[in-house]
């Protein structure tokens, strides 16, 4: 055998976190042309109401608004490039489409409304200056049961698909499957508890920019990660077979 | 010629990958990515790991952009 399983593993981890480098840096642009703004705005909000709050700054927002940020997205996107590889490896050949290309790109699609969208749809991200410093633990806490909820259900949700796909045909076990997970996770959210603490005042469009803003970063970031990652593994796959048929 | 007729470029349809030998490289790579994940998400905020507030204030901008929960 000229490639074992370990090393096409290795390939695809390499290719996921390339792929994450590039949507990093995209994602970069974008946050800092529209998110900062709404960052922005946050603060000013924040140092309105107590003056001299940021006198002693560890890190300017010089810094935070460039290095910060692009060090900061570039290490998350790289981080969920290589476990949307992990992903990959596991599902390929047993889940979602045949191709390498469409497989990468549905699993970035589903990885972004799993991990990011119905999450961020229950509990938002919020610009600075618009939530309470002491509740960062109960918030930390409803937003990863929520995310961990959303994972757990669709996994359960893409194993019935499996399972129901020789009975009803890829096409209506998949529509079992999303709609099972919609409904799961809608009940899900709407059970926990809600966060309700933008303080009187704060501005709206400042809080609404933000936060279309924040999903426009990931949106750019997924986007960005399916598509470069589905044309390194579109390549990988026609080597790893070339090999294999020419071996 | 006949192995490139054996790859038509319409239909890569790669095998599944064993789990077995998928295991120990998600194990390992898991822990360090969702590590990495963690530092730029969550650490020195609700829980932390590395004392004093550098981490947090370094990627301030990113981790509320990246909505995650910030102070």
């Amino acid at each position: 055998m000229p490639l074992t399983g370990a090393v096409v593993v290795r390939s695809l981890l390499v290719r996921g976190m390339l792929a994450g480098l590039a949507a990093g840096v995209a994602a970069f642009v974008f946050a800092y042309l529209f998110g900062e703004p709404g960052v922005n705005g946050g603060i000013a909000f924040e140092e309105r109401g107590m003056p001299g709050h940021g006198g002693e700054e560890l890190v300017s927002r010089g810094v935070q608004s460039t290095v910060g940020l692009l060090v900061g997205v570039l290490v998350y996107a790289v981080a969920i490039g290589g476990i949307l590889a992990l992903v990959y490896a596991a599902t390929r050949g047993r889940v979602g489409p045949t191709g390498p290309r469409p497989a990468a790109l549905v699993l970035a699609a589903v990885g972004f409304t799993v991990v990011v969208l119905v999450p961020f749809l229950k509990y938002p991200g919020n610009p600075p200056g618009s939530s309470d410093d002491g509740s960062i633990g109960q918030r930390t806490g409803l937003y990863l049961v929520m995310l961990l909820f959303s994972v757990l259900v669709a996994t359960l949700a893409t194993a019935l698909g499996s399972n129901l796909a020789g009975r009803l045909g890829t096409w209506n076990a998949t529509i079992v499957a999303v709609v099972a997970y919609l409904v799961v996770v809608t009940i899900g959210g709407a059970l926990l508890p809600a966060v309700n603490e933008t303080p009187d005042g704060f501005p709206a469009t400042v809080l609404y920019d933000f936060r279309v803003a924040a999903l426009g970063v990931h949106v750019v970031l997924w986007s960005v990660l399916g598509l470069v990652f589905g044309a390194l593994v579109e390549r990988g796959a026609r080597r790893e077979l070339g090999v294999i048929a020419a071996s | 010629m006949s192995q490139n007729a054996a790859v038509p470029t319409a239909r890569v349809a790669p095998a599944p990958l064993p789990l077995r030998e998928l295991l120990p490289w998600a194990l390992f790579a898991g822990v360090v990515l969702l590590g990495l994940l963690y530092l730029v998400g969550l650490d020195q905020g609700a829980t932390s790991l590395v004392p004093g507030s550098l981490i947090h204030e370094f990627v301030h901008d990113g981790r509320h952009l990246l909505a995650f929960p910030c102070h």
